[in-house]
């Protein structure tokens, strides 16, 4: 595992970036007003009312490709944040630096600063394990574990001591199992394995397991993109009950499904943090060309 | 004209019947450009001809070489006059060997006279006739089967279809291959086991504690007894084999999940090499490495330790096999613990799981079915070991449960049973078929145990 830390050096200085094809594409379709350079500024406001999670000219390196560069954008309590953009921008990457994931990946390095709660997740004494404990995430791939549905739920406080006893770590399940929606349908056959619910189900399930753990942060990582609409509509309805106790954070490649469930929307693109805002504003007068360009579908 | 001539240039034919048939086949709808009126590609005509023109010659080829000895046998012996044609069937036979081995110019076991040496020439000229008529047939046949499928290419004719269908059949046959092999072996050996147990009682064998092979050549010859009672080689098997997986599993797992899951990539990329090569040294190495190095050391360190220690003890044969199995274990459990699917691993980890919960709790459960199957292959291994006990943990059938005293195995009994000149119809040689039918029900058994373990207690994520 690689340690990344703040107390690492600090990286050079974001080289120039070269002019790209796409962003010559954007020039073309000018419209008076809007920033249209692709700088190293976030247009819109990175700021909210009550920060929860902090970040700071955040850089990710992954071997010496520059993934993520001088990114810094503040996630608020109680509020559902969209990372959107094009493949390969970098969301997932930043999305992954927030509990600290990246750590599994050999080549990856982090600079900058993330804080959480006021404290920096990237300090010596900060146990990755213990955060991620407080920053739940979801994958893309529903991928509940080769166990029963309980045991499932189960683990996250079995590993991190949350249960006193069977009648606890019951009642957790069940209060689990029953914040995801999932209660009704799997109440009689706890004992089954999660594999062979579908993949709604297994999705479900799975957020099931993050809140079991009581985080206080949960990432959601393309949670929709191996589900059909129903089930889709499921989990929309879902975070929209649980933003009224966590801070969500969520990337998507759908842009109906960033503005139904967030609050504020954050566009990246090539690495870069173009813009962020209101949802209404971003969606209905996107201070950025680029980021106009890509919710209207002529990139991206 | 020889058979290998004749194969080559039936190969040959057929690469020209392919091109034939390809070429027809285009032909036929106007050239390249108009393939797709074909209904299969136009290869599929080319390989169609050149089955037709292959397949039936090289079956002729084969029946005939089955029946032509036989046929031409005949014929000599016909020829040959009545006193020889009269003989017994075992002379006779002798007689026919003799004129085979006169004829192919081989040495032959009487002297020989004038109607062996006609008889041998007049084989010879058989062989060459049979040789001859056969190359002309072979040709023609191919030459016809080609012909004929050339002239029945035709946009409409399925080629794909009869092609797929002829490699099925191919397929087929080489996977029979392995099964019938196995039947044939299970067979001869339960047979051969079936004679043993005509002279030596089930029961004496299979619960008799000594075991001593030795069997009277002359009636009036001591100590020569023969003992057959199999529980003591058993014994020492167990105690062997359980030796060698005692350090086996536990090392070998280890190592896989520092590979698969701890190490750098640098590490990694030294160490499974380095782990292949451990498994490319042949047996009889590690033999002498246990007879000579291990074998006196652990004696001195007993005999230090105030513990007697035979100079070839069944702990030095243990250890020494259990670090040959190590990288079959190692690799196998490695390749279980990568199959586990990432989405596995990031989600434990997601969970604030640490690595070592992450191994314990999620990948490990999800990779045993795998690690046990290779456990099980090791064991079959171990068990079927012989080099390295021959060497290191000697022929004495000690009836014991002490690793420090000398045991023997299974697989070395077998092979000194064997080993030398033997009349193979002797109790001592018999046993040995006993003991191989044995080896196999044991590991039969150990085997669908094992597969039903798994089956029982497998947990899939896909």
């Amino acid at each position: 595992m690689t340690e990344t830390s703040t107390d690492k050096p600090a990286p050079p200085a974001a080289p120039e970036r070269q002019a790209e094809p796409v962003v010559e594409a954007a020039v073309l379709h000018e419209v008076p007003g809007r920033v249209t350079e692709l700088g190293g500024v976030t247009v819109g406001n990175t700021k909210c009312e009550n920060p929860f999670m902090v970040a700071e000219d955040v850089n990710v390196y992954y071997g010496d490709n520059h993934a993520i560069q001088n990114v810094s954008l503040e996630i608020g309590k109680k509020e559902v944040i969209a990372l959107i953009g094009p493949s390969g921008c970098g969301k997932s990457t930043f999305l992954r630096c927030l509990n600290r994931m990246n750590d599994t990946i050999e080549t990856a390095r982090v600079t900058g600063n993330i804080t959480l709660d006021g404290k920096d997740i990237y300090r010596k004494e900060q146990d990755p394990v213990a955060l991620r404990a407080r920053v739940g995430m979801v994958f893309q791939k529903p991928n509940p574990f080769p166990k029963s549905i309980y045991d499932n739920v189960a683990y996250g406080p079995r590993i991190h001591g949350l249960a006193a006893d069977r009648a606890e770590l019951d009642n957790i399940v069940h209060t689990s199992l029953e914040r995801a929606g999932l209660i009704n349908e799997v109440k009689d056959r706890l004992d089954e394995p999660g594999t062979s619910l579908s993949g709604g189900q297994q999705q479900r399930l799975c957020i099931a397991r993050t809140i079991a753990v009581n985080p206080e942060v949960i990432l959601m990582d393309e949670p929709c993109s191996a589900l059909d609409p129903i089930a889709t509509a499921r989990i929309e309805d879902l975070m929209d009950e649980l933003c009224e106790d966590y801070a969500i954070v969520i990337v998507t490649h759908s842009m109906q499904q960033a503005a139904r469930v967030s609050r504020r929307v954050a566009y990246f693109h090539l690495g870069l943090l173009v813009e962020v805002d209101e949802t209404d504003r971003i969606f209905t007068n996107p201070q950025h060309k680029l980021t106009e360009d890509y919710i209207t579908g002529r990139i991206g | 004209m020889q058979s290998t001539t004749l194969i080559l240039m039936l190969g040959f034919m057929s690469i020209a019947a392919f091109f034939y048939g390809r070429r027809r086949s285009l032909a036929l709808v106007g050239g390249h450009g108009h393939g797709s009126a074909l209904h299969s590609l136009p290869g599929y005509y080319g390989y169609y001809v050149a089955i037709w023109a292959v397949l039936p010659a090289l079956a002729l080829l084969l029946v005939w070489v089955m029946i032509e000895p036989r046929v031409i046998v005949a014929l000599v012996v016909n020829a040959l006059p009545d006193a020889y044609r009269n003989l017994p069937p075992g002379e006779l036979n002798l007689l026919i060997n003799n004129i085979q081995n006169l004829a192919a110019g081989d040495v032959v076991s009487v002297d020989v006279d004038d109607v062996l040496q006609d008889a041998a020439t007049m084989f010879n000229a058989y062989i060459e006739k049979s040789r001859q008529f056969l190359a002309v047939l072979a040709l023609g046949m191919a030459g016809l089967g080609g012909a004929m499928a050339w002239r029945r290419i035709h946009p409409d004719l399925r080629a794909r279809n009869r092609v797929e269908r002829v490699i099925r059949w191919f397929l087929i046959a080489a996977s029979s291959i392995a099964i019938l092999t196995t039947i044939g072996i299970v067979l001869s050996v339960l047979f051969e086991a079936i004679r043993f147990f005509q002279k030596v009682p089930v029961t004496e064998f299979l619960f008799g504690l000594t075991w001593s092979p030795q069997t009277a050549i002359r009636a009036d010859q001591v100590g020569s007894s023969g003992s057959f009672g199999a529980v003591p080689l058993f014994t020492g098997t167990l105690l062997i084999t359980s030796i060698a997986m005692v350090v086996a599993v536990p090392v070998g797992l280890m190592t896989a999940i520092y590979l698969a899951e701890y190490s750098s990539a640098r590490i990694r990329g030294i160490a499974k090499p380095l782990l292949e090569v451990l498994a490319g040294i042949p047996t009889v190495v590690y033999g002498f490495f246990a007879a000579l190095t291990v074998a006196p050391w652990i004696r001195s360190a007993g005999e230090s330790a105030g513990i007697q220690v035979a100079s070839e003890s069944a702990l030095a044969a243990g250890i020494v096999m259990g670090i040959m199995i190590i990288p079959l274990v190692s690799s196998l459990s490695d390749d279980a613990i990568n199959a586990v699917p990432t989405a596995m691993r990031d989600g434990a980890l997601g969970l604030g799981s640490t690595r070592s919960e992450t191994m314990t709790k999620v990948i490990l459960p999800a990779a045993l079915p795998g690690i046990v199957g290779g456990i099980l292959l090791a064991v079959s291994r171990a068990i079927g070991e012989t080099m390295i006990v021959v060497m290191a943990a000697g022929l004495a059938a000690n009836l014991t449960a002490n690793p420090f005293e000398a045991v023997t195995t299974v697989t070395v009994q077998i092979v000194t049973l064997l080993v030398g000149d033997q009349e193979f119809d002797s109790a001592k040689t018999l046993a040995a078929f006993a003991l191989g039918l044995m080896l196999f029900v044991v590991t039969l058994i150990l085997n669908v145990i094992g597969l039903s373990v798994v089956r029982k207690y497998r947990e899939q994520y896909d």
